[in-house]
């Protein structure tokens, strides 16, 4: 089924995309193209794919079959473009935020502390923060794993569950600083299962079931179904 | 090239930094082989002239079983919190993460070696009866012979069920003649009766060899789901 954005430059084509883990088909025959500058919730039950999507958008995991383009090149060439966001911190616990970003920085060969230090102000946390990242809480720990993720300026924000284990509170004024990222023209991906709070500020809300994507809509309810999950 | 080796000093760094705040590997090598040494003086009591032909395997056992102690840590830190994923997706050089990880085991071993070889020295009465000099390019090709292939199949195990026991299972086999070498070697010094010269040469060889494979397969490794 391919099932294609309503309108605008698409900068993510994912062609016949089919992943297998042994014998198990986690994508089957995935095929989709997705807008620039739109907020793209994807949704689905446990085991649908929505993961293993965001993975092989990421180059994390390779297509068995099929091929994942963004602005026409393959997911390695495009990483500078590429923001990531996992449901685990993907930060050493033992590191102050600073000397996590610090270090993810060298990654990108982006010198001095100002980038740092602006992404963790876009994120609303304190630079100066001294002790390690395993003694944040876990509102903290996501909004640092963000600042992370947005450290390059990437244009594509790819993130997997970035609300699970959060307070309401905290999981809004995520979703308050994503719709920013998305109104200042970046794309984003969000995996969630928390639809309703997307609700209003996602463009778009891709539904997948059993490895593929069965319906993309303009709001968190689908009519076919007239639920949320 | 300026990008591999400043990304190498700073992936360094922060193994250091990780290390010396959690002293998860180095904790666990020094009690390793601190109770090596323990239980062999108990065990048996050589005099100086058996020492001199034992003490070389001794020492290169114990060195090898608290390097894989290490090296099972340097990897394991990279896979809490999934952070490898975060070097898997940038744009950085997968040797970078190769070398800085052989440059910071080679560096903890021999920190360990610093500490203990003064021990064995006391425990085993040992003076060198060959060219003392030659001890030193065997520990440090050999150190870095078992980091660097150690590095490699940790890697190469990390997504393996159980870790801990593949990291044995390949490295010792292809460490055979590195370890023949290393105690031979240092054999041979301590007791003087033949040269080391060919060990050191036998070492030097295996280390560019291993070292260049690794290199040459480590992006894959990385890389491999």
């Amino acid at each position: 089924m391919n099932v294609s954005s309503p309108a605008g430059v698409s900068v993510i084509h994912v062609q016949d995309v089919v992943k297998r883990f042994g014998r198990f088909a986690a994508l089957r025959g995935v095929s989709a193209e997705f807008d620039a500058g739109r907020f793209h919730a994807i949704l689905g039950d446990n085991g649908a794919g929505k993961t293993t999507l965001l993975r092989t958008i990421a180059g994390l995991a390779q297509p068995t079959e099929g091929k994942v383009s963004i602005f026409g090149k393959s997911p390695a060439e495009a990483c500078r473009d590429l923001g990531y966001m996992a449901h685990p911190s993907l930060l050493y616990d033992e590191m102050s935020g600073m000397e996590n970003l610090r270090y993810f920085a060298r990654l990108y060969e982006i010198a001095g502390d100002a980038k740092c230090e602006e992404a963790i102000r876009a994120v609303r946390l304190d630079p100066s923060l001294t002790r390690g990242v395993g003694q944040y809480s876990q509102g903290m720990r996501q909004r640092m794993s963000l600042a992370r993720a947005i450290l390059h300026d990437p244009k594509i924000l790819l993130l997997d569950e970035p609300f699970s284990n959060v307070d309401v509170h905290s999981a809004r004024e995520m979703v308050g600083l994503l719709k920013g990222m998305r109104d200042g023209g970046k794309t984003i991906f969000v995996v969630t299962h928390q639809a309703l709070l997307l609700d209003g500020v996602a463009d778009e809300f891709v539904w997948m079931e059993s490895g593929r994507i069965v319906d993309r809509t303009a709001s968190a309810v689908r009519a076919t179904q007239g639920s949320v999950p | 090239m300026n990008s591999l080796w400043a990304l190498t000093l700073a992936t360094l760094v922060k193994d250091i930094r990780l290390e010396w705040r959690s002293k998860d590997a180095l904790n666990a090598m020094l009690f390793f082989s601190l109770q090596v040494v323990v239980i062999f003086v108990f065990s048996f009591d050589p005099l100086a002239e058996e020492s001199r032909h034992i003490v070389g395997g001794l020492v290169w056992i114990a060195f090898l079983f608290a390097a894989v102690v290490a090296l099972n840590q340097t990897w394991a830190r990279e896979l809490r919190n999934q952070v490898l994923d975060a070097y898997r997706v940038s744009p950085a050089p997968a040797n970078a993460l190769f070398l800085a990880k052989v440059l910071g085991n080679f560096l903890f071993v021999v920190v360990l070696q610093g500490l203990m070889v003064p021990l064995f020295v006391v425990f085993y009465n040992l003076r060198a009866l060959g060219p003392a000099w030659q001890l030193i390019p065997i520990a440090l090709l050999g150190t870095w012979a078992l980091v660097v292939n150690g590095t490699f199949f940790a890697a190469m195990s990390l997504r393996t069920r159980s870790r801990e026991i593949m990291l044995p299972l390949l490295l010792f086999p292809i460490s055979i003649p590195a370890v023949i070498a290393m105690v031979a070697g240092t054999t041979a010094v301590l007791t003087g009766e033949n040269s080391a010269h060919f060990y050191i040469v036998l070492l030097l060889t295996y280390d560019v060899v291993f070292t260049t494979a690794s290199l040459g397969l480590f992006e894959t490794v990385l890389h491999a789901e």
